[in-house]
C-alpha cells in the first residue's frame, strides 16, 4: 500500500511545486493547497500503514492483540488539515482583499510596500 | 509542583486576556484597561517561573498527567524561562505603546486580543516540549501575526501580508514535511525521546534531510539567509506598537526553535548541520548589514538590521561551544529589548516629525532632545558600543569564534558591527542632526507624544543599560541555560525520568 501512496505524494508535489512557481497569487494559494495534501499524506505514511484491526481495545482486555492501525497519525493529520484548512481560508480573503484594494492578483505587480524604484 | 501550575498559568494568562479583550471588543477604554492588567499579569507570572526554574532547575509538566512520551509535555529549562520573561516584557511594552498609537478603528479591529492570542503563541514555543505541539504553536502565532499584520488594512499593509503570509504558509509545510520524517524515523515526537532515539536510527542519511528540512523551516521563521526576502518586504507596513513585537519576538521564536533542534534534537552530524549553520550565519549577517545599508526609510533599515543580527545568534550556535551558546542566549536577550525599542523610537519620531521616510524629516535634535537620548542607547547597543548591553552579547559571541580559531565568522561578525554603525549614524544625522525640509516648525517637540507611547521606551532604554552595566547576573542566567543547552541528557532525564 505505501508504494501508490508514495507515487501520489510525488505527484501531488510536482503539481504543487508547477502551481506555486506561478506569479498568479491565487495558483500559488492552489498549489499550498495540494502541497498540504501531499504532506499530510507523508504523515500518515511515515506511521506505517496496518490494515489488520482498527486501534480499539476490546471490553474484556487491558490491551489489542495482534496488529492495529496506529491512531496517532490520523489525529495528527486530523490537527493539520484544520490548522491548513484555517490558514487556506485567510490566505483566500487576504487574497481577495489584495484584488479588490491592489487590483490585481500578480505577485509582481504588487510593489506599493516596496521602495520607489530608481529612476535611470 | 508551583512550577508545573506557573507553566500552565503563563500559556493560560494571555488566553483569558485575549477572550476578556474580545468579549470587550465594544467598550475600548475598558478593552485597554483588560489588555494591559493582562499584559502585566503574564509579565508577574513569567517572572515567577524564571525565579523557580533558576532556582530548583528545569521545570516538567505532564498535560493531562500522561506521562511522557505518550502525553504533551512542557518542558522550560533556562532559556525557555528567560524567554518568556523577555516575551512578556516586550508584550507589555508594545501594548502600552499602542495605547499612545491605536485609535479607534484599529482597536476595533482586534488588535488587542491578537496581540494576546500571539503571546499565547510565543510562551507556548518557549515552553513546550513536543515537537508538533511547536507547530501548533508556530501556528497560533502565525495566524494572529497575519491578523496583526493586517491591522488598519492600508495598501501597503495588504502588499507586505501578501508576501509574509505567502512565504510563511510554505515554511509551515516544509515544518510538517520535516514532522513526518522525523516521525517516521524516530517512532515519536516528544523532545527528549527523540533526542535519546536519534543515536538508534539507522537510516542516518534521511535524519539529516529531516534535520535539514527543519533547519529550513525554522531558518525561514527565524529569516536567515538566504530565506528572509519576507522579512524585509513587510515588517515595515503594519502599526508601530505590531511591527516591534513582530521585531522583538517572531524572528527569535524561530532562532530558539533552531537552538532547540541543534542542541538536542540534532547533533548527530555536526559536520554537516554545524557547518551549514556556520555559513548561514556569517552570510545572514553580512547581507543584512549590507541591505540596510541601501534603505532610506527608517523601519525598513530596522528590519534589514533584524536579519543581520540574526546571523549572530545563530553563530554562537553554529560554534556549539559553551561560550557561543552563553554568547547566543545572551544575545537573543540583549537583542530583543533593543530591537523592539528602535522601532517603538521610529514610530515617536515619525509621530513627531510625520514620517518613517528619512529624507521627509529631520530636526529632532532640536525639537526633541530627549528623544535623541532614547535613541543614542538602543541603537549604538544594537552596533555594540561598551557599555552598552550589545557589547557584551558581541563580545563574547567573537571571543567564542576566536578560541576555536573560526577567524572569518569573528571578522565577518566585527565588520558587520562597524557596518551597523554606519546604519545607524545614517539615521541619526538624517532624522535629527538635519534640518527638517519642511522648516524648523515642522518637527515637534518630545512633550506632544503620548505618555504611553514614552513610558515603554524609558523603561526598555533602562533595559539596555542596566544589562551593559551589570552584566554579571545576565551571563550567570545566559551560562546556566547553555550548560543547559549542551547537556541533553539531563533534559532526557528530567522529562523522562530514570524509569525507561
Amino acid at each position: 500500500m505505501e508504494l501508490p501512496l508514495v507515487l501520489l505524494i510525488g505527484l501531488l508535489t510536482a503539481v504543487a511545486t508547477w502551481l506555486m512557481l506561478s506569479r498568479n497569487l491565487i495558483r500559488l494559494l492552489l498549489g499550498f493547497a495540494v502541497l498540504g495534501n501531499a504532506v499530510n499524506l507523508s504523515i500518515f505514511v511515515a506511521g506505517r500503514l496496518t490494515r489488520d484491526a482498527p486501534p480499539l481495545v476490546p471490553l474484556d482486555a487491558e490491551t489489542i492483540a495482534g496488529a492495529f492501525a496506529n491512531p496517532l497519525p490520523q489525529a495528527l493529520v486530523l490537527t493539520a488539515i484544520v490548522i491548513g484548512f484555517g490558514l487556506l481560508a485567510f490566505a483566500l480573503v487576504l487574497a481577495w482583499v489584495a484584488y479588490e484594494r491592489l487590483g490585481t492578483v500578480r505577485t509582481d505587480e504588487m510593489r506599493v510596500a516596496e521602495p520607489p524604484e530608481e529612476k535611470t | 509542583m508551583i512550577g508545573g501550575w506557573l507553566a500552565a498559568f503563563v500559556l493560560i494568562a494571555p488566553m483569558v486576556s485575549a477572550g476578556a479583550t474580545t468579549l470587550a471588543h465594544a467598550t475600548p477604554r475598558l478593552q485597554a484597561r483588560l489588555s494591559l492588567v493582562g499584559a502585566f499579569v503574564l509579565l508577574a507570572v513569567s517572572v515567577a517561573l524564571l525565579v523557580v526554574v533558576l532556582r530548583d532547575g528545569m521545570v516538567v509538566l505532564q498535560s493531562g498527567n500522561w506521562a511522557a512520551p505518550f502525553g504533551i509535555t512542557f518542558a522550560v529549562d533556562n532559556l525557555g524561562a528567560v524567554m518568556t520573561v523577555i516575551a512578556a516584557i516586550t508584550g507589555a511594552a508594545c501594548l502600552t505603546f499602542g495605547l499612545g498609537e491605536t485609535g479607534e478603528a484599529e482597536r476595533r479591529a482586534w488588535f488587542h486580543p491578537l496581540s494576546h492570542v500571539l503571546l499565547v503563541g510565543v510562551c507556548g514555543a518557549f515552553l513546550t516540549g513536543d515537537l508538533f505541539n511547536l507547530y501548533v504553536w508556530f501556528e497560533v502565532m502565525l495566524i494572529a501575526s497575519f491578523g496583526l499584520m493586517t491591522v488598519g488594512g492600508t495598501k501597503a499593509q495588504i502588499d507586505g501580508a501578501v508576501k509574509y503570509v505567502a512565504l510563511n504558509l510554505v515554511a509551515t509545510l516544509i515544518f510538517l514535511l520535516a514532522i513526518a520524517l522525523i516521525y517516521g524515523l524516530t517512532g515519536t515526537l516528544n523532545f527528549a525521546d527523540i533526542a535519546r532515539s536519534v543515536p538508534a536510527v539507522s537510516n542516518v542519511g534521511l535524519l539529516t534531510a529531516a534535520a535539514t528540512l527543519l533547519m529550513a523551516a525554522f531558518g525561514m521563521k527565524a529569516a536567515v539567509f538566504p530565506l528572509f526576502f519576507w522579512l524585509p518586504a513587510a515588517y515595515h507596513t503594519p502599526l508601530v506598537s505590531v511591527s516591534a513585537v513582530f521585531a522583538g519576538l517572531l524572528t527569535k521564536v524561530g532562532v530558539y526553535a533552531l537552538i532547540r533542534a541543534f542542541t538536542l534534537l540534532f547533533t548527530h552530524d555536526p559536520e554537516w548541520t554545524h557547518t551549514l549553520l556556520l555559513w548561514v550565519a556569517g552570510l545572514t549577517m553580512v547581507t543584512g548589514v549590507l541591505g540596510a545599508a541601501a534603505q532610506s526609510e527608517m523601519r525598513r533599515i530596522l528590519s534589514w538590521h533584524i536579519i543581520s543580527q540574526i546571523g549572530y545568534m545563530v553563530m554562537g550556535l553554529a560554534l556549539a561551544t559553551p561560550l557561543g551558546l552563553i554568547g547566543s542566549v545572551f544575545y537573543l536577550v540583549h537583542h530583543i529589548i533593543v530591537k523592539a525599542n528602535l522601532f517603538l523610537i521610529a514610530g515617536v519620531a515619525a509621530r513627531l516629525t510625520g514620517s518613517m521616510e528619512l529624507k521627509r524629516i529631520g530636526g529632532l535634535y532640536r525639537s526633541a532632545p530627549w528623544l535623541g537620548v532614547l535613541f543614542f542607547i538602543p541603537a549604538f547597543s544594537l552596533a555594540g558600543f561598551p557599555p552598552l548591553s550589545g557589547f557584551w552579547a558581541k563580545l563574547v559571541l567573537v571571543r567564542a569564534a576566536l578560541e576555536i580559531g573560526s577567524w572569518w565568522i569573528a571578522a565577518a561578525a566585527l565588520v558587520t558591527g562597524l557596518l551597523t554603525i554606519y546604519s545607524m549614524t545614517k539615521i541619526w544625522a538624517e532624522a535629527f542632526w538635519k534640518p527638517h525640509p519642511a522648516g524648523e516648525a515642522a518637527a515637534r517637540p518630545l512633550a506632544e507624544a503620548p505618555a504611553a507611547m514614552l513610558a515603554p521606551i524609558a523603561a526598555l532604554a533602562a533595559g539596555t543599560v542596566v544589562i551593559g552595566l551589570f552584566a554579571q547576573p545576565f551571563y550567570v542566567v545566559a551560562e546556566g541555560a547553555a550548560q543547559q543547552l549542551l547537556d541533553p541528557a539531563s533534559y532526557i532525564a528530567a522529562v523522562l525520568g530514570g524509569a525507561r
